[in-house]
């Protein structure tokens, strides 16, 4: 049922305006949706499969380090591991996908080698080197993945609230306008014809107050 | 860049080795203190935050808080007893949430 409106031409004026924004803004954000979703599919697409790689690099590298830890001692390890050779490089930044900032994060390093290993051989045993270096080679892959994966959280969000938004103008408020409009509509022509009605009947008491006279 | 750093949350078994290529490694394997850390690193500045899914699972709610910010990225791993699968359910949920239904990884 329509919310109560003042019958007015100057309201009907208003009205007509925010219907003609609303629709705008309806097709607008109903464009944005589509491609957003777009964009959602491609970057979920990698993002699974990324994930699937990434989950069994890791679990393979895991696994060897947990060979290496038993080969040399948990002590061993974790005091060949205790100083990084090197800082990992890569770099961070923003950008912007359909009016949402995604982060992007950029390996910069170069292709690893061997010697990126931040121990001396000498006390410990190959399955750590190989774990080590299978690490450092999934790197540029981990990095990708938290990319990937932080762009589809910050677009599914946005995907949501646009749907929300885009549904709440063509269900609610552009219904509502419409019936509005016709509302006022309706009463006016009904003054109208109240009021032609009115003068015809005046003009009719006139004339029979004339003939009698006469 | 110097300021936005990468952060490896997990239990010294699993993340140990996430030294040795560089990046910042925290043994953190109680709820408070793990969610206490994550804020902490959220604060610093961190970009990435990779948590290994054991670790990830006591403190969901600290997660979903950053899930809207765009960074922290916060990113389950699998730790060293394997995968917990936490890491799909979060793409599933993703999608989800956009399309309305899950139509890309529907198993069975």
């Amino acid at each position: 049922m329509a919310v109560r409106v003042n019958p007015t031409r100057m309201e009907l004026t208003r009205l007509k305006k925010r219907l003609v924004t609303a629709v705008r803004g309806h097709k607008l954000l109903k464009d944005k949706r589509d491609e957003m979703v777009r964009q959602f599919m491609i970057h979920i697409r990698k993002n699974h499969t990324l994930r699937l790689e990434v989950e069994k690099a890791v679990s393979t590298v895991s696994s060897k380090f947990s060979i290496a830890k038993a080969q040399m001692g948990a002590l061993r390890v974790s005091e060949a591991l205790l100083y990084p050779a090197r800082a990992a490089v890569y770099e961070i930044g923003e950008h912007n996908v359909m009016s949402v900032d995604v982060p992007t994060i950029r390996y910069t390093g170069q292709e690893n080698k061997a010697t990126n290993i931040p121990y001396a051989f000498t006390f410990t045993s190959s399955s750590l080197d190989n774990a080590v270096v299978e690490l450092s080679d999934l790197l540029p892959k981990l990095l990708e993945l938290a990319e990937c994966e932080k762009t589809c959280n910050l677009l599914a969000d946005e995907i949501e609230k646009t749907r929300r938004r885009v549904n709440a103008l063509e269900y609610v408020m552009i219904p509502e306008m419409q019936e509005n409009i016709k509302f006022i509509t309706m009463k006016l022509e009904e003054n109208d014809r109240a009021s032609t009605v009115r003068l015809m009947k005046a003009k009719d008491m006139i004339a029979k107050a004339a003939n009698k006279a006469n | 860049m110097a300021d936005k750093k990468i952060a490896v949350i997990g239990d010294p078994g699993s993340v140990m080795i996430f030294n040795a290529i560089g990046l910042d490694v925290f043994y953190e394997t109680e709820a408070e203190k793990i969610e206490a850390r994550i804020h902490k690193l959220a604060d610093a500045g961190y970009a990435v935050i990779y948590i290994t899914e054991n670790t990830a699972q006591l403190v969901p709610q600290v997660i979903d808080y950053y899930t809207t910010a765009t960074f922290p990225a916060i990113i389950p791993i699998p730790s060293s007893t394997g995968a917990l699968g936490i890491g799909m359910r979060r793409l599933r949920e993703n999608v989800e949430k956009a399309v309305g239904a899950d139509i890309l990884f529907k198993e069975g």
